[in-house]
């Protein structure tokens, strides 16, 4: 922190940086558990035991929903929905699963500011570890489904296949999609962070009732609409691999 | 008032964090300008108006990223002082 700056405008208590809760040797390193493990580790169990009594539900489904199930069968069909509208009868068969799971992790991490946790997406290894399993999907299905001369003609795009003067350009382009697709999640839940640490921090004799307005809009709507991007994006670029078909 | 090194850094670090997020005028004008158009296409035909509004937000998080960027730029040279 930057300790002169914030002494100097009269709050000592903003606090929004990562913080280690302890550390152990490995080989030689020592290495941190930090608060963001202890929240992805919060949010992990919420969604497990979420999954757990949506089972128990589910195993004893009425045929007219009520409550609980009401809630489930819409969150269930509204992400088949937006998955096969994108993605297409071929693809979204076999992601539908994969962009459920990262699209109610990355929303429940983004909305767990409201509940006092520091959100586990405002730290770039989150974000990266995701950006990188969205990198290998893409090549994994690229590989999978396309001949190798079209994957070459692709990445020698605008000039033809036998001059590759393109190749690195588009090498670069390849390269910066995890790069822009984490830290487009990051900074936008990292900056939610920072206003609302920085609205608490040095407005706190003022601060009462007004702040959940800027909870609302920092971590509901922009936490949704930064989940929502992130998996159609995923969902974009996993599809390009299909368009031959 | 004895000024060292480290507190010209500090100071020329802040002044460059403003600078920074100048960058943030991109983004709004291309995102307003994405909005405008949205609502002109929900005026010419409001059946489509999920549609446009799924395909504007996707544009809009897209063109956001220039001005997270400068941000980013911005918090590291106040937070993180990698110059110092």
């Amino acid at each position: 922190m930057n300790n002169a700056i914030l002494m100097s405008s009269g709050a000592d208590d903003i606090d929004f940086m990562i913080h280690g809760v302890f550390s152990y040797e490995l080989f030689g390193q020592t290495l941190w558990i930090t608060t963001s493990h202890v929240c992805i580790l919060i949010v992990v169990l919420l969604i497990a035991a979420l999954g757990i009594a949506a089972n128990r539900t589910m195993k004893h489904a009425k045929e007219i929903p009520e409550g609980f199930q009401n809630v489930l069968e819409i969150l269930v069909e509204k992400l088949d929905g937006v998955v096969y509208g994108t993605m297409g009868k071929v693809a979204a068969p076999k992601f539908v699963n994969y962009i459920s799971t990262i699209f109610i992790f990355i929303f429940m991490s983004n909305i767990s500011g409201l509940f006092g946790l520091r959100p586990p997406t405002a730290d770039y290894g989150t974000t990266l570890a995701l950006g990188l399993i969205t990198f290998f999907l893409i090549h994994i299905t690229q590989f999978k489904n396309l001949p190798l001369s079209q994957i070459w003609k692709d990445m020698c795009s605008p000039l033809p296949p036998w001059l590759p003067i393109w190749f690195p350009i588009n090498l670069i382009s390849e390269i910066a999609v995890p790069i822009s697709l984490s830290l487009r999640l990051f900074a936008n839940v990292l900056s939610g962070t920072v206003m609302m640490a920085l609205v608490y921090g040095l407005l706190s004799k003022i601060a009462l009732v007004w702040p959940a307005a800027l909870h609302v809009y920092f971590d509901l709507f922009s936490g949704a609409i930064q989940t929502y991007v992130f998996c159609m994006l995923t969902m974009t670029y996993i599809s390009q691999n299909y368009e031959t078909e | 008032m004895n000024i060292t090194g480290e507190d010209l850094i500090l100071a020329c670090s802040a002044i460059g964090a403003g600078l920074a997020v100048i960058a943030g005028i991109g983004p709004g004008i291309g995102q307003g300008i994405a909005a405008g158009h949205a609502a002109a296409a929900v005026g010419r035909n409001p059946g489509a108006k999920g549609d446009v509004m799924s395909t504007m937000l996707l544009g809009q998080a897209v063109a956001e990223t220039t001005g997270l960027y400068g941000l980013l730029i911005a918090m590291l040279l106040l937070f993180v002082k990698p110059l110092v």
